[in-house]
């Protein structure tokens, strides 16, 4: 089936206008009538919750962890982007688009972006206004910085935790509604089902993860805004419990599935020490603003990093993309990084690592300089590895860290199932093959914020409110089938953790699915997961009650769930017969090891239709077509 | 290294609860306190055994979900930082290690070492906010903000809300965490319209949640991961006094 986008017609520049002014709106004396689930709390999930309620919308908003204020968003650190041009480098809406459209490798959907840079600017404002502390200068005007793959200083940040004080914005937004009474808050609740009925989504089914029960919520509307899937591959900068779990379980009801093998590697974190390690901490991708990558030049070099002169060091993003330099993009600069360490030239224990130096900063600029722009960053990376990085480089290397792919959905954020929307990193349609810096928090707040508002508001005024009864015998069947699922994972009674089976995933997703792809290394993936499958379903143990609080039985749920998600990841990754941003298939090079993309062939969007759990997906497409960017071939030098 | 873990295990908030011996061997000194924990509980539940329970989720010292008391102390012995920050290397073979919970009244234990911090989500949701809707606001720069205060107001944005400081204050006091969102918005214009509105219910909503007051023994600034400082709390308490001055909205109810 060919996917429709509903694309307005029209200039680029006028769609959304376009859009705004065909969009059918809801009478306010009958918003409160409608009844919106929203699931998650992050920068997405928190927005659109506070606008929806702000606007006298009936919200019931729903996480996994005790408050709202905890959702992952909270750990972005670098900043967000705006077209706002205030540094006067020649900044404007076209070029963020441009750039973001470029970034993500010519396979995001050009209408969606160039809404995305028209709202960014607004995005600040709103911030400012709810009191984020933004940095600002001397003269009390806000500051930016720049991130990679722009030439324009673009980025506001507060300190290095830029997503936390968004995301308290978003939650202050939010608690001022619940206070108002248009939402009310289900914190500690996961949402495990998405109620289907006649074809539109109805409502969830949950757990309660104190008491254990298990309920239904019957909405007129479902927003997801549950966050990405990385940690499919185990060791990643994810949250712990970050899961794919709500999108999955809605894809199993219908939702198609876009793109998931377009996962991001982030360059610049911090390596991996042991096999008991839990996650990966990223190191912000704002510290190659001032600082310098580089590796020995000659292979196997013990020195201290400090002992190796400067005609001894290889500055390899410098060497190689001369107009970008440290701030090439992100997949750009975590294969340049791999390859460095494949040529025996990594630095540090297992030799997975490179440097990232501020020596030179902190002589030009002083150390105070640095301490205020990273401070956090210095501290935190002497918290995990017992180095002074004032003293010594920092040591880096990728992890996975950001899903572009996501539920498909239309330029409304609506999926092919009418009624359940898709907002922020749940989604897939801004940052296509991959995410630029600082992209995330802005995508997250433009549809948390700007978008869903609007765009709800023409569903909802095609449909009766409270249509369906929360008594429907669907949300009865929805519980029956979790109740089911918790029981069948009782039920195994075997000897291994989760945890074991996750890392064991992971670890094989990491090595055949990771940063370089082929054709080999994804069929053996394909072999293996269902394997690894069949033996978690006959040999995983869960201690204890599903009529209890059991963190044990939360974790084999997500994991069960990525057991199958992987095997859909791994099946886009070898359909996509190209290279494209951060899918690195290594049939599909240039001489010098750049990505190939094979625009005749693959200028398209895959959203996957579930099947069955063994049987293949069917894939259905959405041509990408550009009307307004050249597509050109992506270069950083 | 090996360490011998006494454990507060509480099945549920009715269970009395009591602290249960555990070895924890060969810990490497690059694991977090997390980590540690999760080695234990992976051998408990292969021998099916309840693990112990405990909240976290980001790992990196931001989210503000993990919290535990380590011989006495909220977060453990280092300065700065959070549990899940709290690496092996600071500790010594065959130390002897006391978890617990985080105690307050406000805070009742679920289970093991998770308690229920709803009460600070409550204090927010009382005023700890500007009340602006999405939509209709000016360009950022309109708003000129001294860098002073724009970097005041982060210092206190910073709060993670973790609940240490009321875990280590005697009075099981919210007064730091209280203080941090007051004195935030206080010092941005935006956030000044309704400051005497805000430092009054927000207060008022503590006490009702039951924590207590502060009296200054700053245990909190002490234990804090991310350095909040008690000047805040000054701050907080003139700010709550100026709402009081003629001509000003005053605290209704407790005051």
């Amino acid at each position: 089936m060919i996917l429709d986008g509903k694309i307005p017609s029209g200039p680029l520049h006028e769609k959304w206008d376009k859009r705004l002014s065909e969009m059918k709106l809801v009478n306010p004396a009958n918003k409160r009538k409608h009844r919106i689930i929203v699931i998650g709390t992050g920068l997405a999930g928190a927005s659109a919750a506070a606008s929806l309620g702000e606007l006298g919308y009936t919200v019931d908003v729903f996480c996994f962890q005790d408050s709202p204020r905890r959702a992952h968003s909270i750990s972005a650190q670098g900043g967000i982007n705006a077209a706002k041009n205030y540094p006067n480098d020649g900044d404007s809406i076209e070029r963020l688009f441009y750039d973001t459209i470029k970034g993500g490798d010519f396979r995001s959907r050009e209408a969606n972006v160039y809404r995305l840079a028209q709202l960014s600017a607004n995005i600040i404002d709103q911030c400012v206004a709810q009191g984020v502390p933004f940095a600002r200068d001397y003269a009390g005007y806000l500051t930016t910085r720049s991130f990679g793959g722009a030439q324009v200083s673009r980025t506001f940040y507060a300190r290095g935790q830029t997503g936390q004080q968004l995301l308290l914005g978003a939650y202050g937004a939010l608690s001022r509604q619940i206070r108002a009474g248009t939402v009310t808050l289900h914190p500690r609740t996961e949402m495990l089902d998405l109620v289907v009925i006649d074809g539109h989504a109805k409502g969830i089914t949950v757990r309660d993860l104190v008491t254990g029960r298990i309920g239904s919520h019957a909405a007129d509307a479902v927003c997801l805004c549950s966050g990405g899937y990385t940690n499919v591959f185990f060791l990643t900068t994810n949250s712990i419990m970050s899961g794919v779990t709500a999108t999955y379980r809605a894809y199993k009801k219908g939702a198609y599935f876009a793109n998931p093998c377009f996962t991001q590697i982030h360059p610049t974190c911090i390596p991996v020490t042991g096999e008991h390690q839990a996650k990966l901490t990223l190191m912000s991708e704002s510290l190659r603003n001032d600082g310098r990558v580089w590796v020995p030049k000659i292979k196997g070099d013990k020195r201290p990093a400090n002992d190796i002169p400067e005609s001894e060091r290889d500055y390899y993003l410098e060497r190689k993309y001369p107009a970008f330099g440290n701030l090439a993009a992100r997949d750009v600069t975590s294969r340049a990084t791999k390859e460095v360490c494949d040529e025996g030239r990594g630095v540090g224990p297992g030799g997975r690592g490179v440097y990232l130096d501020l020596g030179g900063a902190i002589g030009r600029l002083g150390e105070n300089t640095i301490r205020e722009r990273y401070g956090n960053l210095f501290e935190m990376y002497e918290r995990i590895t017992d180095e002074n990085a004032y003293k010594q480089p920092m040591r880096i290397y990728p992890a996975p860290h950001y899903a572009m792919g996501g539920l498909w959905v239309d330029y409304d954020l609506q999926s092919n199932l009418p009624g359940l929307f898709v907002l922020g990193e749940a989604n897939f349609s801004d940052h296509g093959a991959n995410r630029l810096g600082a992209s995330a928090l802005m995508q997250g707040l433009a549809d948390g914020y700007f978008i869903i508002p609007y765009t709800i508001a023409n569903y909802l005024a095609n449909i009766e409110p409270g249509a369906v009864a929360p008594d429907a015998p669907e949300f009865q069947k929805s519980c029956e089938e979790v109740e089911a699922f918790t029981k069948g994972l009782f039920a195994v009674k075997g000897k291994k953790t989760a945890h074991e089976f996750h890392r064991e995933l992971g670890k094989l997703m990491w090595n055949n699915v990771g940063m370089s792809r082929s054709e080999a290394s994804l069929k053996e993936a394909l072999k293996r997961i269902p394997e690894i499958r069949d033996e978690f379903w006959k040999n995983v143990t869960i201690p204890g009650s599903g009529r209890e609080l059991n963190q044990e039985l939360e974790k084999a749920g997500r994991v069960a769930d990525f057991l199958e998600f992987a095997e859909l990841l791994t099946r886009d990754a070898l359909q996509r017969d190209e290279s494209c941003g951060a899918h690195f298939r290594v049939e599909h090079q240039t001489a010098d090891g750049e990505a190939m993309r094979d625009d005749k062939n693959f200028s398209y969007v895959s959203a996957w239709e579930y099947k069955g759990v063994d049987k293949e997906p069917e894939l259905h497409k959405e041509p990408l077509v550009f009307e307004h960017a050249h597509l050109a071939v992506r270069s950083y030098k | 290294m090996n360490l011998t873990l006494y454990v507060w295990r509480q099945k549920n908030s009715k269970d009395k609860g009591r602290l249960v011996r555990y070895e924890a061997k060969n810990v490497s000194t690059d694991m977090s306190f997390l980590e540690m924990l999760d080695v234990v509980n992976e051998g408990l539940i292969v021998k099916g055994e309840d693990p112990i329970a405990f909240d976290s989720d980001c790992r990196e010292g931001i989210c503000g979900m993990c919290g535990q008391v380590v011989n006495g102390v909220p977060h453990g012995p280092r300065k700065k930082t959070t549990l899940c920050q709290l690496h092996m290397r600071h500790f010594k073979d065959n130390d002897t290690l006391y978890i617990e919970p985080f105690r307050a009244k406000a805070f009742p234990v679920i289970k093991d070492l998770i308690v229920d911090r709803g009460a600070f989500d409550k204090i927010i949701q009382s005023g700890g906010y500007v009340s602006v809707h999405t939509g209709g606001v000016p360009d950022g720069n309109t708003l000129l903000i001294p860098k002073h205060d724009a970097d005041t107001a982060m210092d206190a944005a910073e709060c993670i809300g973790c609940g240490a400081c009321v875990a280590a204050c005697p009075n099981g006091s919210a007064m730091l965490f209280t203080a941090a969102k007051v004195s935030h918005l206080a010092a941005l214009p935006q956030g000044r319209v309704e400051a005497a509105r805000r430092v009054c219910a927000m207060t008022e909503e503590m006490l009702a949640q039951g924590f207590g007051n502060c009296s200054n023994h700053y245990e909190c600034e002490a234990v804090c991961p991310k350095g909040i400082k008690v000047k805040f709390i000054a701050k907080l308490n003139r700010e709550f006094i100026k709402a009081q001055m003629p001509g000003n909205e005053s605290c209704t109810g407790r005051g």
